[in-house]
């Protein structure tokens, strides 16, 4: 269980998170939704120490993320962040195997080539496991990172909108692929988004940031409606339900 | 173009350095190639006492210089830094002048440690620079850098000026191996250690250049993998600069012509980068050898031609995937 008690964070005088208190339990895909500047990122580079906070703590199956050793958080939470800049002229099967080094300390055995292989067959870049990243569209190379992400194996897995750069196909495909991950027994996936349609269809969970709090969290049912569409949007629209899915369709 | 090891390249680095290493032992002023080989008169003492150490002084600076680049380029995360574009090699000479200042008689040792401690402080600085300054530019890196080593060469100078000490730091300004001779050369294999310690901590400096967010993600302790990077690079520049003086750009050439080749995996690269700065090196010293001969062009002014050509190079041919 991901637990967040009361964390704040502020930059000068603008708080970017504001005594949020959050529960993530084992299982399952859980959306982070939210206007820009919400603090939807904030709040996932916290979860995964890269950001301190002002307030609050923050544990992983009970381990405060600022005390415990990194091997031991590496190996249950993974993060992939959405600015990726690389210096280091790596092919996509380089990358993709740092991802294991969390458990094999850059001395990969034949289980670890293994979880490698697999993870660049789930985002589809067998074809490319030999170029080098800066030979690859943005799209392949933010797959890459995916992959690197579900190589390193973690309970607790977090996506910074890992849908950017990506066309609808892959958009779709990557999202069935974290809900795959999802269902998995023991794994959790933690996706930012910013398409709430995409929340809806895949999320069990969804949690809705403004302004540095949490305004929102519930199955999509409950979370998605007109009042959330206006009040933390500011767009008017419908929501519909297809095949009792929540569908939104802003006005023009 | 993919990432399988490329054996014939490698092959053909190893057997250049090979041919340098012999070409460098039977190469110099004075002394027939053929009296050297036979050993006869004073060709086994030239040989031990002069072409040996000088030759052996050239591969481990030159390997230590371009693993000191790569390493720089990955804790930087930016393909134009090296230790003379960082400020390091300017701080090691501050630290040089300064134990002349205040501990004229003090030992090579201290002289080196205090060296390596003022160019650790120095690049330490630069980095700090970087996380503060809005950079536009993957090249405005380098030029903040040198920018720093030119206020630490300044400071150097008017210090060097007001104590009468100009003639001591001239030393140290040019890479000239002529004064290598046995007994005045062995600190350098402390290079040899770093060199293999940067080798058994490869995988780590690779994820390092893939940033403080992955380097967390998976696991590593950011600041002190970054704290390790620039004692190895402070040291290894202080060694240097002491011993035979600056060389500059073979950690900038070296590292970024195997990355075009090889990609940046250090477990795979690191050794091909350190033979090919030993091959940079020994390669534009024996040249610097044989040009005016029986005179001799120290490698720092040699390496100082070709590396800002390459540099030059780099700029224009490299933009695209420095950013």
């Amino acid at each position: 269980m991901i637990e967040i008690d009361k964390i704040s964070k502020r930059y000068g005088q603008t708080t970017v998170i504001d005594a949020v208190s959050l529960a993530i339990p084992r299982g399952g895909v859980v959306g982070i939704v939210g206007p820009n500047g919400a603090g939807k990122s904030t709040l996932l580079s916290i979860m995964s120490r890269l950001t301190k906070t002002d307030a609050g703590r923050v544990s992983i199956d009970g381990l405060d993320v600022t005390k415990a050793p990194g091997r031991e958080l590496a190996r249950r939470l993974s993060v992939m962040r959405q600015e990726n800049h690389v210096a280091a002229r790596l092919t996509v099967q380089d990358l993709v195997a740092f991802g294991r080094f969390p458990h094999n300390r850059g001395r990969p055995t034949r289980e670890d080539t293994e979880q490698v292989a697999t993870a660049i067959s789930f985002v589809g870049l067998e074809a490319m496991a030999d170029r080098f990243l800066d030979q690859l569209s943005g799209g392949q190379r933010q797959r890459a990172f995916v992959a690197m992400t579900l190589a390193q194996d973690a309970d607790y897995a977090l996506f910074d909108e890992p849908l950017n750069n990506l066309d609808i196909h892959h958009a779709v495909s990557m999202m069935r692929l974290f809900r795959r991950m999802g269902d998995q027994p023991g794994k959790t996936v933690v996706i930012v988004l910013h398409d709430l349609n995409v929340a809806a269809a895949y999320a069990d969970r969804i949690i809705v940031m403004q302004d540095g709090r949490m305004v929102g969290d519930g199955p999509p049912a409950n979370v998605i409606n007109r009042r959330l569409l206006s009040e933390v949007f500011r767009v008017e629209g419908d929501v519909i339900d297809i095949d009792g899915r929540r569908v939104v369709s802003v006005a023009r | 173009m993919n990432a399988s090891p490329r054996p014939l390249l490698v092959c053909a680095i190893f057997v250049a350095t090979a041919v340098l290493i012999a070409a460098s032992l039977v190469t110099g002023g004075g002394y027939a190639w053929s009296d050297v080989l036979a050993m006869e008169g004073d060709g086994a003492l030239v040989l031990a006492a002069s072409r040996v150490p000088r030759t052996l002084a050239l591969l481990l600076s030159g390997a230590g210089l371009a693993v000191s680049g790569i390493l720089m380029q990955m804790i930087a995360r930016n393909r134009f830094v090296e230790p003379s574009t960082a400020g390091t090699v300017e701080s090691a000479g501050l630290g040089i002048l300064l134990t002349l200042l205040l501990m004229p008689g003090a030992p090579v040792v201290v002289r080196m440690l205090i060296a390596a401690m003022v160019a650790l402080a120095g690049s330490a600085l630069f980095l700090m620079l970087l996380s503060r300054l809005p950079l536009g530019s993957a090249l405005m890196v380098p030029l903040v850098g040198i920018m720093l080593g030119g206020i630490f060469d300044a400071v150097t100078s008017f210090l060097a000026y007001r104590f009468d000490l100009l003639q001591s730091i001239g030393a140290f300004g040019s890479g000239d191996f002529s004064i290598v001779l046995r007994g005045r050369y062995e600190f350098l294999w402390i290079i040899a250690a770093l060199v293999a310690a940067a080798y058994a901590t490869a995988a780590r400096f690779t994820i390092l250049g893939m940033g403080e967010a992955v380097a967390i993600g998976v696991g590593l302790n950011y600041r002190r993998l970054v704290a390790f990077g620039l004692i190895i690079v402070s040291v290894v520049t202080a060694v240097v600069v002491v011993t035979v003086g600056a060389v500059p750009f073979v950690g900038l050439i070296v590292p970024n012509v195997v990355s075009l080749i090889l990609g940046d995996d250090l477990r795979r690269s690191l050794p091909i980068v350190a033979t090919g700065g030993a091959l940079l090196v020994l390669g534009s010293d024996v040249g610097g050898r044989l040009i005016i001969a029986p005179y001799e062009i120290p490698v720092g002014t040699i390496m100082g031609v070709i590396g800002s050509l390459g540099f030059l190079v780099l700029i224009f041919g490299r933009r695209g995937h420095a950013t």
